[in-house]
């Protein structure tokens, strides 16, 4: 019997090394990639450590690529991401409280129609999304971007959820007896209360939009390519996946490059991971607690 | 997911005092209106309007309306391809995300906290590649040549990257793709699910003679059932719409991996290499009428959002 429990534990403990790999392995490559050079990469162990100052190189060489491309992709997604998650909250936040806390005549409604289009596959809208922008011309510009970033319906559900469950009602209406108004009762009651909520779902549209590829690749123009899209052009300048862009002296990208260039664009995404982890947890349950 | 509704019980509360239907102390639906307004316009511009401009461009034909742009398109050489391989790509990869996600969180859950931390963040922290930098580390991965994986690529006699990508294989490869950026924000969800079950329960069914397997198997797996449902639904949604994986293969293969693969991707190619909208809007008609179909359908069955 004992025997047999050890037995169970030595195979669970294998089973999570195995999945510990899985996922470590590729993200230990990442960081030690950029530190060799593309011959070190091809030929030594894909764990061996190269050199700090490889790094550093390795790290300037994808900055100052092309007239330092890489900064104007990160800067058009950090202008897409932010905007469009700043949007999303603006709507997100006061609907979840309006469909939580107050009455209206198709309240019920709006929250199947949200709860259905919220599960709906969002990429199918981006073709018809594209020929609404161009018939308002909006096609290549911010807004084209930004605006369908600020409908997160997700977002919407999530602060209804946290709204119905944690908000007591009591409280708003001891401030309505106070003489405050509505608008007085969400800005000074319910939202300082909503901290959580907000963050979570600012956590969820940044890293959603900052990811997305298929509506800023259908909307933008060469100039208005987000980071996402640009690790793709880099492929393409790579010779060793694409032989055709080796023609052009002095723009190939190295496998050391595209590593790099790969971190540096999910550099703002694993840091907001870092801290997010325990407000991730904490706002997907909120709802769940009291089921 | 069941949400503890407080109207449901404001309701209960007001019918037992018989103030059938009055109103939360103060508020008036004016209030209501303003504050989902700009969610609404939001919704109407830029979820309705499209999925209504969908439609109509799919059925509008030169005859008036009809179905000849789904029939185009159904008939189209590539339609066809593209549907089977989603399929085949959802299907191992939900069943595998399904199995191992619940495994490796009921197996976390009995470490102890600081070592299950530590395992967490493991799984969790690749969720930071999803999209394009996901498929460029497995681009590395995939490559026979320097990739860590090397031993596992020779023993399948792979010598270069088109040989792991070839066509049979790419439904496994962004399963794996998937998988690899997905699964741990779920792990990291069902082990804070598996948190809020009660301690007497688990105690209660170790003193009754229970092993940790069968405590695991029928405790706690039937407590997160409803969130297996809701990593269900939110998958195949995300699964479904496949672009920039495939995408990104191609350009790293040149063209080996076609750039008509997923639905999505034929969508575009239908849209902006043939200018034929009307047969791109119909394909996304159809993914989107799947994806609903099957979300309301694994929302129903698994009786989630019971919100009212």
């Amino acid at each position: 019997m004992l025997a047999r429990r050890y037995a169970y534990r030595v195979i669970g403990l294998l089973v999570l090394l195995v999945f510990v790999a899985f996922f470590a392995v590729p993200m230990l490559w990442l960081v030690l990639a950029p530190t060799k050079t593309d011959y070190q990469l091809a030929n030594q162990s894909p764990f061996a450590f190269g050199s700090l100052g490889t790094f550093v190189h390795t790290f300037n060489r994808v900055i100052n690529y092309q007239g330092q491309l890489m900064l104007g992709w990160l800067k058009n997604s950090a202008i897409y991401s932010f905007g469009g998650t700043s949007l999303a909250l603006l709507a997100a936040i006061p609907a979840g409280y309006g469909l939580a806390l107050t009455q209206f005549i198709g309240r019920r409604a709006l929250l199947a129609i949200t709860l259905v289009v919220m599960i709906m596959p969002a990429t199918a809208l981006v073709m018809p999304l594209f020929l609404e922008a161009a018939a308002v011309h909006l096609v290549g510009t911010v807004w084209s971007v930004m605006l369908p970033f600020a409908f997160f319906p997700f977002g919407v559900y999530l602060a209804y959820i946290y709204f119905s469950s944690t908000i007591p009602r009591d409280l708003l209406a001891a401030a309505r007896i106070d003489g405050a108004g509505e608008w007085g009762v969400f800005r000074h009651v319910a939202l300082p209360l909503a901290r959580p909520i907000v963050a979570l779902v600012a956590f969820f549209a940044f890293v959603g939009d900052w990811t997305n590829y298929f509506l800023p690749f259908v909307m933008t123009s060469p100039s208005g390519a987000t980071v996402t899209m640009g690790l793709q052009i880099l492929i393409g300048s790579a010779p060793v996946f694409s032989p055709t862009a080796s023609g052009y002296s002095g723009s190939e990208i190295y496998r050391p490059d595209l590593a790099m260039a790969t971190l540096i664009a999910a550099l703002p995404i694993l840091i907001i991971f870092l801290f997010a982890q325990r407000t991730l947890v904490k706002g997907m349950l909120a709802g769940a607690t009291k089921g | 997911m069941v949400v503890s509704d407080g109207h449901a019980s404001a309701r209960r509360r007001r019918q037992a005092g018989g103030q059938r239907g009055a109103q939360p102390a103060g508020t008036s639906p004016i209030a209501g209106y303003f504050f989902v307004a700009f969610y609404v316009v939001l919704l109407l511009a830029l979820g309705i309007a499209p999925a209504v401009y969908a439609i109509a461009l799919a059925l509008s034909t030169s005859g008036g309306l009809g179905v000849s742009h789904f029939v185009n398109t159904f008939n189209f050489f590539l339609f066809l391809p593209a549907f089977e391989h989603i399929a085949t790509f959802e299907g191992i990869w939900l069943a595998s995300q399904t199995v191992f996600v619940v495994i490796l969180a009921l197996m976390v859950h009995t470490l102890k906290p600081r070592v299950s931390a530590a395992f967490r963040l493991v799984f969790y922290l690749p969720g930071a590649m999803a999209g394009s930098a996901s498929a460029i580390i497995w681009l590395f991965m995939f490559t026979p040549s320097g990739s860590p994986w090397a031993f596992i690529l020779h023993a399948f006699h792979y010598q270069v990257l088109s040989n792991t990508v070839q066509p049979g294989n790419l439904p496994i490869v962004f399963a794996i793709m998937a998988f690899f950026t997905g699964a741990g924000g779920w792990i990291v969800i069902m082990y804070g699910a598996l948190n809020n079950i009660p301690d007497e329960l688990i105690e209660a069914a170790e003193i009754d003679g229970s092993s940790a397997l069968q405590t695991a198997v029928r405790i706690k797996l039937p407590l997160i059932r409803k969130w297996i449902v809701y990593m269900l639904v939110l998958s195949f949604a995300a699964g479904s719409q496949l672009f920039v994986e495939p995408n990104i293969l191609g350009v790293a293969t040149n063209g080996e991996v076609p750039a008509q693969w997923s639905p999505n991707q034929l969508a575009y190619y239908l849209a902006f290499q043939q200018d034929s909208f009307n047969n791109a809007a119909a394909v996304s008609v159809d993914l989107l009428v799947i994806g609903l179909l099957v979300a309301v359908l694994l929302v129903w069955r698994g009786r989630l959002f019971e919100v009212e």
